[in-house]
């Protein structure tokens, strides 16, 4: 259960964010200040909390500054403090891909980084993908094949894709089968998705499909 | 609003083929520019000034009696707003996860530490979360009668070939991407705004007014944009009510509620699972004959449905028996198609068993008793042979085993489907302003099927407009109310008061431009952005100039479903055809090509259509192959709430996909019918029966995982037959 102990006392696993907080994710250093020094395993870990922390972010060029908990997660802090909702949360525990966002170029799922670890980075959410209120090649390949029902999984598919397609210019159908596989669609929209990153790639020519 | 005339019904028809500027075409959703942008709004992404969250505590047992419960400790805690204790001591749980104690709190953190806090004692109570062996289940199982039809015993008797399996699905569960949930706020002591993740924004107000003693027109219901639903949301559930309370002892501050995922797996849709011990027998020539099945099943303490056995095949001589299982899982709701996809698994499974001890072609088995389908045979003839086609059938089949070398075995399998999908009652005001702007207005909702594309592909092509001159907007309980999104039956509903309501609103509009351009009412025609004479292009003005005739007041007409004229239609048939291989070393079943061959009586738009095929052959191949609700007996929990072990198919897991709808004479006239169940009903069956083809021997349970596979391989199957 996410951050959920059973309430009739029995022990409980650890929770994901207690792993994170222990689990050397944490590289970058946080600007924040109120930490104090333990040392873990003959280490020095630097803890930050319980208590709320300043917290700076860089998301699509701007900055956003809000005061969190250290265990609140980027997608968290994307959406309830910045209320930048692109990015979804479904299985808040990265297997599904929905939150996906770029952290300085590369793909990260939103809810496996804690907020106060992405301070110095360059966050890009779906949001930031329009140029001047213009639709990205890749949103805009995902309209002409129907690359979305419900639309919950997009944003995190349109970002996945972007960052795919950035590493891979011009991808063969095995490539993209691999490469996206770490994004789940429950309406079943991958056969538009598939080709969505066709189009995008320049490797098939705009409009349907599958026809 | 003016009162409509009253054409007479035959006036209420579609456009014929051939006079349809958009119906039918190849129209990208309206919606999607605001899906991949992320500015798409959905329940989940609603903020509200001063919003509270909340958390819900629930059971970690199956079943239990609760003792006792503290919550002192939460409601000392700073930062929480509201506790309400849901279900108090002495009351009786009956499945892990079920809803105890809720809090409210100012952020997300706050409210779980709340719910950490609050120590509940439980009396346990034995359990029972199984459901492959009614005998266990003892008084939890609930026998029906027997039915028969014709006689059971003579037609064995004549038989030449009897198999008998069996076969059966799990339960699965909806595993909607959104959550489910919402924001509740009281906007002062008698009304109550609701922003929610539903099927059914009409017929949430009556849900949620008598739980909390408030009439159903002080509640208003708000949504623009659902995660995914697949029949589990028209509820408000208890959770909704709790944030409506809870958000009342915040002094009404907005509370949100947003299931966890382990939450949403374990207590918030299931799919009832389903088994049964099948015989089938047949002439020599393949003539069926006679039918038995005892089957058997559960969706939690409801008992789950019953399968419409045999599905399809109006087998003359039949004798079936059903228990449902009343177990201690979370509830079943309806899944796509109801009841269909467990019965099409038992039936064409047990029938391609039969083909396969007939040595028959299952596809010229299925086509020797296709008069047994009744008055949809010559539909699914037609859809058999284009699927045939379009798979390789008669090139790629061979008989049961694939006999080739080396551990990839390959085979071929069928089935075959029904849906109704009559459109449900829609009312649907469409107004037309004296500046020529239209706007439309429903209290429906757009589950990613494409509603709002379709309502305004009939309003522009009826009003002779461009679609972005409509503007359409459901998801409030304000607008006129339509029904809930179950059963395929938005779209005929919606299409259906839509047309009616344009066709009324230009009836009007026509009355008063008629006298400008020197004619009747009756000799005009709206098209390409113009209002003029039939037959003579010099007689016209622009849409404009026409609805400046209509002076200060905006005409506002009503249109509804059911009404006059056949715009909607029921019944539908199709037929899908897997091509898989099997590694019999390993287990492992990939899908090679899938083909959907679909009717649905007139389409609207054929991209949208395609999409809910490909989406629905995509969810089949999930719940074929992946899918499963593990409980677990000892500890009556869900093994895998969670999405890693919940397993959805991916992007790489859906091998190519063909769909082919059905269009034309014979299909468009039969009006508008639904898409969303009927292609989700076949995968399961087409893809078992392909497998059996490949490795020789039938896998009796959905999903095919590789363990089962491998257990069938060593015991060689599971049906037998006697000749």
């Amino acid at each position: 259960m996410r951050d959920h102990r059973p309430s009739d006392g029995r022990a409980a696993s650890l929770s994901r964010r207690e792993f994170l907080k222990i689990s050397g994710l944490s590289l970058s250093l946080p600007v924040v200040t109120d930490f104090r020094v333990i040392r873990v395993a003959g280490a020095e870990v630097k803890i930050f909390g319980p208590g709320k922390v300043p917290v700076t972010l860089n998301i699509n060029g701007k900055t956003y500054t809000a005061h969190l908990e250290p265990r609140v997660t980027l997608l968290e802090a994307l959406r309830d403090a910045f209320h930048l909702t692109g990015a979804k949360r479904v299985c808040d525990r990265g297997t599904c891909g929905a939150c996906t966002v770029l952290m300085d170029g590369r793909p990260v799922y939103a809810c496996s980084v804690l907020a106060i670890d992405a301070q110095r980075r360059s966050i890009t959410t779906v949001e930031g993908l329009m140029n001047e209120g213009r639709l990205h090649p890749i949103q805009r390949a995902f309209i002409d094949n129907d690359a979305q029902q419900c639309g919950f999984c997009t944003p995190g598919f349109v970002v996945a894709c972007k960052a795919f397609l950035d590493k891979n210019p011009h991808p063969t159908p095995e490539d993209i089968r691999k490469g996206l596989g770490g994004n789940f669609c429950r309406c079943g929209t991958y056969m538009g998705i598939r080709a969505a990153v066709l189009q995008a790639a320049g490797m098939q020519k705009g409009g349907a499909s599958h026809d | 609003m003016t009162e409509p005339l009253h054409p007479s019904p035959a006036e209420y028809t579609w456009p014929e083929r051939g006079h349809r500027r958009l119906i039918g075409k190849r129209i990208s959703r309206v919606d999607g520019p605001a899906k991949v942008s992320g500015k798409a709004t959905y329940t989940y992404d609603v903020h509200r000034p001063g919003m509270l969250y909340g958390k819900i505590l629930r059971s970690p047992y199956a079943h239990a009696r609760i003792k006792s419960i503290d919550t002192s400790a939460a409601e000392k805690m700073p930062g929480v707003k509201a506790v309400h204790v849901i279900q108090g001591p002495g009351t009786e749980i009956f499945w892990a996860g079920d809803e105890i104690v809720a809090v409210a709190a100012v952020d997300e953190p706050t409210a779980e530490d709340a719910i950490r806090s609050i120590r509940v004692e439980y009396e346990i109570l034995p359990h029972l979360v199984i459901d492959t062996d009614p005998q266990r289940a003892g008084d939890l199982a609930k026998p029906t009668a027997e039915e028969v039809v014709g006689d059971p015993d003579a037609a064995f008797q004549q038989a030449e070939v009897i198999v008998e399996g069996e076969y059966g699905l799990p339960v699965i569960t909806h595993c909607c991407l959104e959550s489910h949930g919402l924001v509740a706020e009281w906007e002062d002591e008698e009304n109550l705004l609701v922003h929610i993740s539903t099927q059914a924004v009409s017929s949430i107000p009556n849900q949620m007014a008598r739980p909390l003693g408030i009439p159903a027109g002080n509640i208003r219901v708000k949504m623009d944009h659902i995660g995914g639903g697949f029949g589990s949301k028209f509820s408000p559930d208890r959770w909704g009510i709790v944030a409506a309370r809870l958000s009342k002892m915040a002094g009404g501050r907005p509370v949100k509620i947003m299931l966890e995922r382990d939450a949403e797996l374990m207590v918030a849709g299931a799919r009832p699972s389903a088994y049964g011990r099948v015989k089938v027998g047949a002439k020599k020539d393949g003539t069926l004959l006679a039918w038995e099945s005892t089957s058997w099943g559960t969706g939690g303490m409801g008992g789950g449905g019953r399968p419409p056995l045999p599905y399809i095949f109006e087998i003359p001589n039949q004798r079936k028996q059903h228990t449902a299982i009343m177990n201690h899982i979370g509830s079943a709701r309806a899944w796509r198609a109801p009841n269909h996809p467990q019965a099409c698994l038992l039936t064409m499974a047990a029938l391609e068993d039969l083909a396969a001890e007939l040595g028959m072609d299952p596809l010229d088995f299925f086509l020797k008793n296709i008069a047994l389908t009744g008055r949809r045979a010559e539909i699914y003839r037609q859809e058999l042979q284009i699927a045939a086609d379009l798979i390789g059938w008669k090139k790629h089949w061979h008989p049961r085993g694939d006999r080739s070398r080396g551990p990839i075995k390959r085979g071929l399998g069928l089935a075959i489907h029904t849906w109704g999908g009559r459109g449900h009652a829609s009312n649907c005001d469409l107004t037309i302003h004296p500046d020529g702007s239209v706007e439309i207005k429903l209290a429906s909702q757009d589950l990613g099927t494409g509603t709002r594309t379709g309502i305004t592909i009939v309003a522009a092509e009826t009003l002779g407009l461009p679609m972005d001159r409509i503007k359409v907007m459901i998801g409030d309980s304000r607008y006129p109310p339509s029904g809930p999104s179950g059963g395929s039956t938005t779209i005929g509903g919606v299409s259906s008061a839509t047309r009616r309501a344009a066709l009324d609103a230009l009836d009007q509009l026509f009355a008063k431009v008629a006298p400008a351009l020197n004619a009747r009412p009756e000799d005009l025609e709206a098209v390409q952005g113009r209002i003029g004479v039939k037959g003579d292009p010099s007689r016209s003005m622009s849409w404009e100039q026409a609805c400046a005739r209509l002076g200060g007041m905006p005409l506002t007409v009503r249109g509804r479903n059911p009404g006059p004229g056949h715009l909607t239609g029921s019944g539908v048939g199709g037929v899908q055809m897997a091509d898989v291989s099997v590694d019999v070393e390993t287990g492992v079943v990939k899908i090679n090509k899938m083909v959907a061959v679909q009717d649905c009586g007139l389409i609207i738009d054929m991209k949208t259509a395609e999409s809910q095929c490909y989406g629905a052959m995509i969810m089949g191949i999930g719940y074929a192959l992946y899918e499963e609700k593990i409980m677990d007996q000892l500890t009556g929990r869900m093994l895998n709430p969670n999405m890693e072990f919940y397993k959805l198919a991916g992007l790489g897991d859906v091998g190519e996909l063909i769909v082919h709808m059905m269009t034309g004479p014979g299909y468009d006239e039969r009006g508008v019918i639904g898409l969303g169940e009927p292609p989700v009903i076949s995968p399961g069956a087409a893809i078992s029966n392909a497998v059996a083809n490949a490795i020789g021997v039938r896998v009796p349970y959905l999903p095919l995982t590789p363990d089962r596979v491998l257990e069938a391989l060593h015991k060689k199957g599971g049906h037998h037959a006697t000749h």
